[in-house]
């Protein structure tokens, strides 16, 4: 009984806050995220409850964790592809609204010069303007936003007004400070010697246009580009997110600032995947085939050495590359110095900083695929080899007509997701090169050793600019080569369930 | 045996020997020359693989403890290192006992129980486990903004958030210790449930036990993984304080302030423990990866 009990009240808790995010996240506009949390507890509620979908327990907090961090993500990424979401379009149209309206600029027209007293109660000031003078009650000036009411005087108080230095040792103390006078209106410090109205910079009218006080011009929100945009073409910042469709991924196709890095980066990157399968296949399997042989001895040994750049941390292992090769300390190039008399430049040219990430990605990445050869060698029956040796065949005819066909079939969808992986390794691109050296002419940030992946990242987290549109839109384009290897992938593995 | 050895096999296993060893200095040559570098004094300096005047200067640093050099100057440490491996080594562990609890559950349900949609979400889970994070690190960094200006410790720049992030990654996990629980007999827990045990009870008292070495292999995994996580954790973390390893490490490498000495200690500290754990592991971990193809 107190087991059942303690259910249902955790569940009611868990309910009850779930509901209570949902429901601030409704409030704030934010309806993507209110949804997905409206799902997500609604099914975990529908799966508890429900008798019938017991073994959907067990299994519900991991779908859950998929559903949230890797499937939303990805939907929402797609989404973000096809808007003009960036560090100019963040906001929402009513957020932009908002933000515009609270707006306010010191009017020229209404002015007053001031001087400030000090009395035992505090400091007065007091304001000449062209029609009246105005003085404040005593005031403590402590820094806090504070507002005081100024009433029209005929005279000024008793006493020296505090000199200029004096002033300008309490101004931030005296920007805080808002004056209401008796007609409603509001004044504010314009400099060190005035005090001026603040007026609405922005008017509302029921069209939805915006009228600018100050300018006297009028801005038409544009759902089009996400702009307010007046009659001769100006526009006010912020914009807020608009659907843009295809533009992104037109922008891409069109834009030659664009389409020259973009397809650089993409023949990169697959020559870089490619390469890195191939490089470390060979490599990984020449040794599984020594460590096979019975004529070695020492093999644990062998075995532990070799595997050793596979063990220590990949991000440990990139950076003391990254020092290693640095053109003036690094290592590499005392010895290059030592041996040959020459300083190549790794990171500032690009070839030669591909060939660094190759070479880096080679040490990194051939363990893996000596250990999964090794495997699947120690399946081939031996006897295959005693034949071809009484044919008189070499090691170069056993691998290429006994090894190799063997073991190709259960390789090939390890060999996939090791193309996939690297065709996504962001970690080695901004740990070692961060992208450079970069592509002359590009209008994104993009370099010459940048994978896609990392691309994407940068325009996204480290451009000015922050183009999360485009950002997502080739992200999306990356999303569906990744879909079809992992398709053909698990046609070829024939996973059973 | 072989029967048949040609007349050369004297001379080829000795050129392998010679082959192999020469590739192991090749390949160890940064390892020690990171080993040898966190001895030497200074930032810049060069010399042989065995310094001539080793120094423990960096490893100070990297200690966390003021170094005074021998003209008497001293020297902050430039970086929490410690406290970024601790951060490391928290965010690791919670996230690897969560990854394990749930994954494990699940791994349970799709193991033993007949439901509608068990091979759908199983060949789903195989398929998005290879779409990398970062490309959807906008939506992540919109989604833990969002929950972070309600739920505080979920929010951005925050463990909690790395540590949730983390649990995106489980699919691989539930297939391991599926195909284990696959390859254990299921008599025993029908005959329990014959018996009166309930599934819980069944899968509590007397799977688990005998799944012990593969729930250690998939913490150690999960831990490792974790702890080597770069794209999230470099948007989800801001403060210098809360920084995990593999965010931070880098920091000793920027072109303006190129801190080569003192980033080799901190790597050889930091990154000799993950490496021993590793080799340890290393024939229950590589069949692990061999199911997923994971790193590498």
């Amino acid at each position: 009984m107190t087991r059942k009990i303690l259910k249902w009240g955790a569940l009611a808790a868990l309910v009850g806050m779930a509901l209570y995010l949902i429901l601030a996240l409704y409030a704030q506009q934010e309806f993507v995220f209110a949804m997905l949390f409206l799902v997500l507890t609604a099914s975990a509620v529908f799966v508890f409850v429900n008798k019938k979908l017991y073994a959907h327990r067990y299994i519900f907090p991991a779908v859950a964790g998929m559903g949230l961090f890797v499937i939303f993500p990805l939907m929402y990424t797609v989404g973000i592809g096809f808007t003009n979401y960036s560090a100019s379009n963040l906001l929402s149209f009513e957020r932009v609204q908002e933000n515009l309206l609270d707006r306010t600029y010191q009017s020229d027209s209404v002015r007053y010069s001031y001087e400030l007293y000090e009395t035992g109660a505090g400091y007065v000031l007091y304001l000449e303007g062209d029609h009246q003078d105005l003085v404040s009650a005593p005031l403590v000036l402590d820094g806090a936003d504070s507002s005081a009411p100024v009433l029209p005087a005929s005279e000024k108080p008793a006493g020296e007004p505090l000199a200029i230095r004096d002033i300008i040792q309490l101004r931030s103390e005296l920007s805080q400070l808002e004056l209401l006078t008796e007609d409603g209106r509001e004044l504010s410090m314009a400099s060190l010697r005035a005090f001026a109205a603040i007026r609405d910079q922005f008017m509302l009218h029921d069209n939805g246009s915006i009228t600018d006080n100050q300018t006297d011009t009028t801005y038409f929100p544009d759902h089009d580009t996400g702009f307010y945009r007046s009659a001769d073409g100006q526009t006010l910042s912020p914009g807020w997110t608009v659907n843009i469709g295809w533009d992104n991924y037109l922008k891409v196709v069109s834009d030659p600032s664009i389409r020259g890095p973009f397809f650089e980066i993409f023949v990169w990157t697959l020559s870089f995947a490619v390469a890195t399968v191939v490089f470390t296949l060979a490599l990984g399997l020449l040794l599984a085939n020594l460590l096979q042989w019975d004529q070695i001895r020492g093999k644990g040994f062998y075995r532990t050495m070799l595997i050793l750049p596979y063990a220590v941390p990949a991000f440990i292992s990139i950076l003391v590359f990254k020092g290693l090769f640095n053109q003036n300390f690094g290592e590499i190039n005392l010895v290059l110095e030592g041996l040959f008399g020459m300083r190549p430049d790794w990171f500032s040219d690009p070839a030669l900083a591909r060939t660094m990430i190759l070479i880096v990605n080679t040490w990194l990445g051939y363990p893996y695929m000596m250990l999964l050869t090794m495997g699947l060698l120690q399946a081939i029956p031996r006897d295959l080899y005693e034949a071809s040796a009484m044919d008189g065949a070499g090691p170069v005819n056993n691998l290429f007509n006994v090894t190799l066909p063997l073991i190709i079939k259960p390789l090939m969808p390890l060999l996939i997701a090791s193309f996939a992986f690297n065709f996504n390794n962001f970690v080695l691109i901004a740990l070692l090169t961060g992208g450079a050296p970069d592509i002359i002419g590009a209008s994104t940030p993009a370099g010459t050793t940048d994978l896609l992946v990392s691309y994407t990242y940068r325009i996204a987290f480290q451009d000015s600019g922050q183009n999360f549109g485009l950002a997502a839109a080739i992200a999306t384009a990356i999303f569906l080569v990744v879909g079809a290897l992992s398709l053909i992938n698990l046609k070829l593995s024939k996973v059973k369930v | 045996m072989a029967m048949v050895q040609p007349r050369s096999t004297k001379y080829r296993v000795l050129a392998s020997h010679l082959g192999m060893l020469g590739f192991i200095v090749i390949i160890l040559f940064p390892l020690l020359m990171v080993i040898s570098i966190s001895f030497r004094s200074g930032n810049f300096a060069s010399g042989s693989l065995l310094p001539e005047n080793p120094s423990l200067e960096h490893w100070y640093l990297a200690l966390g403890i003021p170094y005074t050099g021998e003209d008497g100057t001293v020297t902050q440490p430039p970086f929490p290192v410690l406290l970024w491996l601790w951060n490391s080594i928290k965010i690791a562990v919670v996230s690897a006992v969560l990854i394990l609890a749930l994954s494990t559950t699940s791994a349970y349900a799709f193991a033993r129980m007949r439901f509608a949609g068990k091979g759908f979400v199983l060949k789903s889970m195989l398929i998005f486990q290879m779409f990398p994070p970062v490309l959807s690190l906008v939506a992540l960094y919109a989604l833990f903004d969002k929950i972070g200006n309600h739920v505080s410790w979920l929010g951005l720049n925050t463990h909690g958030a790395v540590i949730v992030a983390s649990l995106g990654g489980m699919a691989l996990h539930i297939w391991t210790i599926k195909g284990y629980f696959d390859s254990i007999d299921r008599s025993l827990e029908e005959a329990a449930i014959v018996d009166g045990a309930t599934t819980w009870q069944a899968f509590r008292y007397i799977l688990l036990p005998l799944s012990v070495p593969i729930l250690v292999v998939v913490f150690i995994l999960a831990f490792i993984m974790t702890i080597m996580e770069y794209p999230m954790a470099s948007v989800l973390l801001v403060d210098t304080d809360k920084l995990t390893l593999a965010v931070g490490a880098q920091q000793y490498l920027y072109e303006q302030n190129y801190l080569w000495g003192d980033f080799a200690a901190a790597a050889v500290l930091s990154g000799l423990p993950i490496t021993l754990i590793f080799l340890y592991c290393q024939k229950w971990i590589v069949g692990g990866l061999t199911a997923g193809g994971v790193k590498g």
